[in-house]
């Protein structure tokens, strides 16, 4: 494995690539997506490091292979965090380009945005073994286009991110969570929808289909997340009497739903997203298959596990297609993961310009080669 | 600023175009004689004017397939426009092409309140989609001082923002899919009414690509629920370098505020003039600082803002007490252009973008280029998240004037970028700025840009003279 120290060794090994590439920070979303074929690896743990943190201006880059945990440390020490709340269900050695690669958000994506919606600029090398710099470190920017949000989630098919700088927002005072018991999924989702239609900026909304409960959070200055919290259950008074989580009890139970915590460990795991009304019909079609999982984003995020086989991931994706949705196949054996779309197909005029566009970046097609969609 | 040369023949086929373009759409929907077009001549940049070759005015999506691939077969160039409110001169048509104008698209065709979206075609205006959902107590947030006007095809290709994007985020933020008809005449469907898409973010990507990869036909937005009440106060200082240390300490305090805007000296008097907002005249700088919640919360919020700013000295600080006042307070804000305009016939609007850190000394040196170009310069922008708009004016019936202007604003624009902002935070590249990309990128970061527009339309038929150098047109051709 090539692991080099330095943007340019980086491009240099891209330039000089004579075949695929595996490309990866520690390797954590190894198990996710399709597996690449590829004679070498190159990482970007070593181009690692925060470059640039100024919490007056809500921003921080980071080098690529900075781990997670030591952002959102840094970060904790200026009261500030990252918006969209990553998972940690790859462990605690995932770095910040793996993040913005998979485009992974956690709970407070219902209102926050995901991290797609943070990423100001990127530095990346891209298949020529280019050195290219997109967006900045300002808020707001619209010259030219785009790319950074092209390249997050992209899994290292276009280029090789080697910096990121993103919005960040300080922690709040408080935070409080209203739970409702006793409720089915359909009217659970009712409840979440009731939640995010309030006033009250909610910014978490989950369902626990298990325990049959409803959560919603709300984060705040102390004062104001004691009358929202009050308030929004006195509106949600026709879902039944709410319980109130302090800020301690709500860290902890919102980071469970972040890492998925509800899920077991069944070998395959999914991640859809679909239309928030459509969440409870995916989990009730999907339970006699022995999938089961969680709601999260209001009912538009369903984490499943269950089985891993081809027909049981084919009824999850018939689940999602029914209602427009999409899916990622986030655990399965290899076998699985190489023989099945992973991700929805792409219809042939889109599939057309992915393509040419993948081209345009890495004419070589040397980079994470089959990673989202066989070649 | 230059345009492309004309493609070889194009011109001299306009009456076969035109009756071509006839033939495939019902009458009222193609212009082709001088009168009707001369409305399409220019956009919000009215410095630069240019007669089209004919233009239409779809009505269904089947319309624009039939006008895409008609154009593409015959090589002929398409500029999409919205309400043609581009700053940066984005709607500004070609002598040989064909302007295809969205507004006749502008049906609300969705909404869905438990799922928090409504769907709508290109040439719904900005402002229609908040009304449309108000009487629920939704609203759409990107709220752009041209919303009466502007559409949300135009929204989406400029990525457009607004004074409350500091807490709601720009256009791309506030959306979930899209309905794009490439120039071959495919549709494409972008997202869907679902949060998050699998593949490339091809969203992200169309959004703010100012019609360079396609017609945009359906935009599904997320609406949001109304806070509970919002409420505006002014604070004045006695110099631009202390509003803007303020503003770092309050963004500093952990406070975000909805929106947070400052105004120096020369756009207070003009706002002031036209809104009667009692904007402090004494003042050098204003902020307009917005909180929202419940009246408890507004109060709690407000005095916690008070506190940070009287450590500031203020010269006036005055907090709106009743919703008459804070619409005066924004009418000021949201018609500044319109009141600047007042004082002065013409002025160009910039809208670099730089580290908020670095406001006291970019205004400075605005103001000593200001001197240095004798040209007047009034400043208004949105504080927190550092988008300047210098508003530059000058005499556009001297032509001196108007290059200088034209010279002063790329001054600007270079030194947002030199402190490590950018060229354009909200009102994009067009043509107004697309000879400064290259202080922004380097050849090979605008090549790889440009080979993404080539994968979308191979023969650069769609908007070209626009956000690249003119030698991309030049090498795709
Ligand atoms: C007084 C005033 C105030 C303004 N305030 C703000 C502000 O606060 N914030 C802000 O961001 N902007 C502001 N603007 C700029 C402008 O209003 C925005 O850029 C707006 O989004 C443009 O919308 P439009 O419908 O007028 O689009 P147009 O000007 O017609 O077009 C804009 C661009 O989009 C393309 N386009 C339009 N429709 C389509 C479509 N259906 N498919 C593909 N491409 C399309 C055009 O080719 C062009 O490149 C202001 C302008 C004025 C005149």
């Amino acid at each position: 494995m090539m692991s080099p120290d330095t943007e340019d060794a980086l491009a240099e090994i891209i330039r000089t690539a004579s075949g695929p590439l595996l490309v990866q920070g520690n390797g954590t979303k190894a198990g996710m997506l399709r597996p690449v074929q590829a004679s070498a690896t190159i990482s970007t743990a070593n181009v690692a490091g925060i470059t640039l943190y100024a919490p007056n201006e809500l921003v921080m880059s980071a080098k690529s292979g900075t781990r997670l945990v030591e952002i959102e440390a840094a970060l904790a020490k200026a009261g500030q965090q990252m918006i969209c709340e990553p998972p940690h269900i790859h462990g605690e050695n995932q770095t910040i380009g793996g993040i913005v690669g998979s485009n992974l958000s956690g709970p407070r994506r219902v209102t926050g945005g995901a991290m797609r919606d943070h990423v100001l600029g990127v530095r990346a090398v891209n298949g020529n073994g280019e050195i290219l710099k997109f967006g900045g470190r300002v808020l707001k920017n619209v010259t030219g286009l785009d790319v950074g949000k092209l390249l997050t989630g992209s899994f290292g098919t276009l280029a090789v991110m080697t910096e990121i700088t993103f919005k960040v927002l300080p922690v709040s005072e408080a935070t409080g969570t209203v739970v409702l018991s006793g409720l089915d999924a359909v009217r659970g989702v009712a409840a979440l929808s009731a939640g995010l239609g309030s006033p009250f900026s909610v910014s978490g909304a989950a369902y626990l289909p298990h325990e049959k409960k409803v959560f919603l959070r709300i984060e705040d200055f102390a004062s104001s997340v004691k009358y929202r919290t009050e308030k929004l259950a006195s509106q949600l008074a026709e879902f039944g009497a709410a319980a109130i989580l302090d800020t301690d009890a709500s860290k902890i139970f919102w980071r469970d739903v972040r890492d998925c915590k509800f899920l077991d460990d069944a070998p395959a795991m999914w991640r859809l997203s679909v239309v928030p009304s459509a969440g409870p019909a995916i989990l009730a079609a999907l339970a006699p298959l022995g999938v089961t999982g969680f709601l999260d984003w209001g009912g538009g995020l369903v984490n499943l596990s269950g089985p891993a086989n081809e027909a049981t991931h084919q009824a999850v994706c018939d689940a999602a297609r029914a209602v427009g949705g999409m899916w990622w196949l986030m655990r399965a054996p290899d076998p699985l993961r190489t023989a099945v779309d992973v991700v929805p197909p792409e219809p042939p005029a889109l599939a057309a310009i992915r393509a040419r566009v993948q081209a345009s970046f890495d004419p070589r097609g040397i980079l994470n080669p089959g990673r989202l969609r066989a070649a | 600023m230059q345009q492309a040369k004309p493609k070889p023949g194009i011109l001299d086929k306009r009456a076969e175009i035109i009756a071509g373009l006839q033939a495939i759409l019902p009458e009222r929907a193609v212009i082709g004689d001088n009168i009707s077009l001369k409305p399409y001549e220019t956009d919000g940049l009215s410095a630069y004017k240019q007669m089209p070759l004919a233009v239409v005015l779809p009505e269904t999506e089947a319309h624009v397939v039939a006008i895409m691939k008609f154009c593409n077969l015959h090589g002929v160039r398409v500029i999409p426009r919205g309400a043609g409110t581009s700053l940066s001169g984005g709607a500004l048509p070609m002598a040989d092409a064909v302007v295809i104008g969205m507004m006749r698209m502008n049906k609300i065709l969705d909404i869905n309140y438990a799922d928090r979206y409504a769907v709508v075609q290109p040439g719904v205006t900005n402002i229609a989609i908040t009304q449309a959902v108000q009487d629920e107590q939704f609203f759409y947030a990107p709220d752009p001082s041209s919303q009466l006007a502007c559409m949300i095809g135009g929204n989406v290709s400029m990525n457009s923002g607004g004074a409350h994007c500091l807490k709601y985020g720009v256009t791309a933020n506030n959306l979930l899919g899209l309905r794009i008809v490439t120039i071959e005449g495919e549709i494409l469907e972008i997202g869907g009414k679902q949060m998050d898409a699998a593949g490339y973010d091809w969203l992200g990507l169309i959004t703010g690509s100012e019609g360079q990869l396609g017609i945009l036909t359906e935009v599904t937005v997320r609406i949001l629920r109304s806070p509970e009440g919002a409420r505006a106060m002014l604070a004045g200082f006695a110099s631009n370098e202390v509003a803007g240390q303020c503003v770092d300490a309050i963004i500093s305090s952990g406070i975000i505020p909805v929106a947070l805007e400052f105004m120096d000296k020369p756009a207070i008097h003009a706002c002031e003039d036209f809104a009667h907002a009692g904007y402090p005249l004494d003042a050098e700088a204003l902020l307009i600082i917005e909180v929202e919640g419940s009246e408890t919360e507004q109060s709690e919020m407000l005095a916690r803002i008070r506190d940070i700013c009287a450590a500031y000295h203020p010269v006036s600080m005055r907090v709106s007490q009743t919703a008459e006042e804070s619409a005066a307070i924004w009418k000021g804000r949201k018609g500044a252009f319109g009141a600047v305009g007042r004082i002065s016939p013409d002025y160009l609007c910039m809208d670099g973008t730089i580290p908020t850190s670095e406001l006291p000394n970019v205004l400075k040196r605005i103001q000593a280029m200001s001197d240095e170009y004798g040209l007047k310069v009034a400043n208004i922008f949105h504080a927190g998240d550092g988008n300047l708009h210098p508003l530059i004016m000058f005499d556009a019936n001297d032509a001196e004037s108007f290059h200088k202007a034209e010279a002063f604003g790329a001054d600007i624009l270079k030194l947002c970028v030199e402190v490590g902002g950018c060229l354009t935070g909200e009102h994009g590249v067009g043509i107004e700025k697309r000879d400064l990309m290259s202080v922004q990128f380097t050849p090979s970061e605008l090549d790889q840009q440009r080979r993404i527009k080539s994968a979308f339309d191979p023969a650069w038929l769609l908007n070209p003279s626009k956000v690249f150098p003119l030698s991309g047109l030049a090498a795709a051709e």
